[in-house]
């Protein structure tokens, strides 16, 4: 039989019509776009999915195929931990809960068209945007150094290829060399974090390079969980570390990666290895999608992590100014399900309920000597605040410690889960 | 076991139990959720072997102990009574005959019979899964998944009172509501 050839266009026409009657559907339903697929972005996206039951089509744009934490990097700087398992990838967030993850960089926000512009090209249309980029660093924030000076004197203040370039330079260090590190004004990402770090590079010197020593160079009077780190250097790393506070020039410094010289308040210190942790912003795509303020950071309202400059724009995380919280990965991912739960109220008609966060920061200071501190906040009209917390003593018993770092090793397998599914 | 030559079998020996710390009987091996409990700086007081007793699961998550506990008050003070006479220096135990002894936290009945809403306890949950994993994994961090919602809202109770040592879950347990901890008792019983 003769095959009619408008009977055989006009069923192809209405097969193709029946296959992509789920694509229309999908296209219909409401938008959220993610940028950034770390402990806010990418915890933000499964929420948004895994609660939204398939009624918002969710975008995640990462330029990493590979995420590594930040948090416990510095594990792997003491050789607590192995590279590979602090690198996450995005594989089950696209299989099991359905999320279109774009690797791309976002170059652009247009708030009233309300799209987002790819490195690659593509323009990616939005109902609810979520910016959770962590940080950038300031320009000329220390004298002497900017990204290109990135090999000579590693920041690794975003975790991945600079923190292995850091930890190789350590080990690469001449016997009863210097590591120094310029650490940052505040706020900054992990306020733990820089401490935590001198403390994994004194526990690996010690089994590597016994006479190496450590200079902190320090803007800050004070710094997170002080007395603790003190105590537990002097106990562990005794004679190894010193640390110049402003009251001895410490905010006044300059760095020469060609001839790895510091100088502090006009005297040069010649360094093996140079660690630059500079002052911080948030991460530069906030400040293109013109929601930061003056400092450099991307207000937020409390109730629900939306941006105070557009109606359309939430974010989490390093890069919100939003009170009370630390820059912390626990405090996005916290933050995360505040937000997700809010979208998902203004998308879809779901149940809005009060917004709750917590955070706690767990730094290791040597094996099995585990500290934490934390705190819970409830929103208010005018931040996040606190609302009660608490922190690690000194002299505790060598179980607590142990308790306290089989706990945040319990606590990363955790998070990680909750990010990445 | 307990009395003069008593040696740990199963549990440890229970001689001069009252005043020490948990998980301190030497040459005993505990369960890792019971050291996780002593370090936390849990004490055998009368109260805690007390609340012990009547629900182990209450105070320590999982232990060797295979027993449900004893409801009936008399019959924990009478228990309590016969092994106080094998410790030493039972000074922080009344003189007294012990009958009833006032557990802290006394959970209102009403609070144990508060329906929750698993709707809103899953919203809540995401504050918990940042360390529980939802799967049940324990390792570091204890399971909450799939526990009878009874010994979920006296454990989540014990910490907001205080009574039960953990900084963390102090902190968080102290600010959640009658109503939510019954939500998220709801809701982790059917994971």
């Amino acid at each position: 039989m003769k095959i009619n050839r408008r009977g055989f266009i006009g069923t192809g026409a209405a097969f193709v019509a029946a296959l992509s009657a789920p694509m229309v559907m999908a296209s219909n339903r409401p938008k959220v776009v993610v940028i950034g697929g770390g402990a806010g972005g990418a915890t933000a996206a499964r929420y948004l999915a895994k609660d939204s039951k398939g009624a918002l089509d969710v975008i995640l744009i990462e330029p990493s195929k590979t995420y590594y934490t930040c948090f416990f990097s510095n594990l792997y700087i003491g050789g607590v931990r192995d590279f590979a398992s602090i690198g996450h990838t995005y594989g089950k967030l696209a299989s099991e809960y359905g999320i279109n993850i774009v690797h791309d960089w976002a170059i652009g926000v247009d708030k009233d068209a309300r799209t987002v512009s790819l490195a690659g090209g593509a323009q990616i249309p939005y109902d609810a945007l979520v910016i959770s980029p962590g940080i950038d660093f300031v320009e000329g924030s220390v004298a002497g150094w900017d990204l290109t000076s990135q090999n000579a004197m590693p920041h690794a203040y975003k975790a991945g290829s600079q923190t292995q370039l850091l930890k190789a330079q350590i080990e690469a260090m001449p016997d009863g060399g210097t590591f120094a590190m310029v650490a940052p004004p505040n706020p900054y990402r992990c306020p733990p974090g820089p401490y935590e770090r001198v403390s994994m590079v004194a526990h690996l010197l010690k089994q590597i390079n016994p006479t190496g020593k450590i200079l902190i160079v320090d803007p800050k009077e004070k710094f997170s969980k002080q007395g603790l780190f003190e105590e537990g250097w002097n106990k562990h790393y005794a004679g190894m570390i010193e640390r110049v506070g402003p009251d001895f020039g410490g905010a006044n410094v300059e760095v020469r990666p060609d001839a790895m010289e510091i100088v502090i308040d006009g005297d040069v210190e010649k360094v093996d290895v140079c660690n630059v942790i500079p002052a911080q912003k948030a991460g530069n795509i906030a400040q293109i999608a013109g929601i930061t303020n003056d400092a450099g950071w991307a207000p937020v309202t409390a109730h629900d992590m939306k941006s105070k400059m557009d109606n359309n724009i939430y974010v989490l995380g390093d890069s919100s100014a939003q009170g009370d919280m630390p820059k912390s990965g626990f405090s996005a991912n916290s933050q995360a399900k505040v937000c997700s739960m809010a979208i998902r109220a203004a998308l879809t008609g779901s149940k809005a309920f009060p917004a709750k966060f917590s955070n706690t920061c767990w730094s290791l200071i040597d094996t099995d000597d585990g500290v934490k501190v934390g705190a819970s906040y409830e929103a208010t009209d005018e931040k996040i605040a606190k609302t009660s917390g608490f922190v690690s003593k000194t002299g505790e018993d060598a179980a607590q410690r142990k308790q306290n770092y089989e706990e945040s090793v319990g606590w990363y397998e955790g998070i990680v889960a909750d990010m990445f599914g | 076991m307990v009395g003069e030559d008593a040696k740990n079998r199963t549990g440890p020996q229970l001689n001069d139990l009252f005043g020490r710390p948990a998980g301190s009987v030497e040459g005993y091996k505990y369960s890792k959720d019971m050291m996780r409990a002593a370090s936390s700086g849990l004490i055998w007081d009368v109260e805690h072997i007390d609340m012990f007793i009547e629900k182990p699961k209450s105070l320590v998550f999982k232990t060797k102990m295979a027993f449900r506990g004893i409801k009936d008050p008399t019959e924990r003070a009478n228990l309590m009574a016969y092994l106080r006479q094998f410790s030493a220096s039972p000074s922080d135990i009344p003189e007294a005959e012990p009958t009833l002894v006032a557990r802290d936290p006394d959970i209102d009945p009403s609070i144990l019979a508060l329906e929750g809403d698993p709707e809103y306890g899953e919203y809540l949950s995401g504050e918990c899964v940042t360390c529980h994993q939802i799967d049940g994994e324990d390792e570091g961090i204890p399971s909450i998944t799939g526990w009878h919602i009874e010994d979920f809202v006296i454990a989540l109770h014990a910490y907001k009172t205080g009574y039960r040592p953990h900084q963390v879950m102090e902190t968080i347990a102290k600010r959640l509501s009658e109503e939510e901890i019954a939500g998220l008792a709801a809701y982790f019983t059917s994971k």
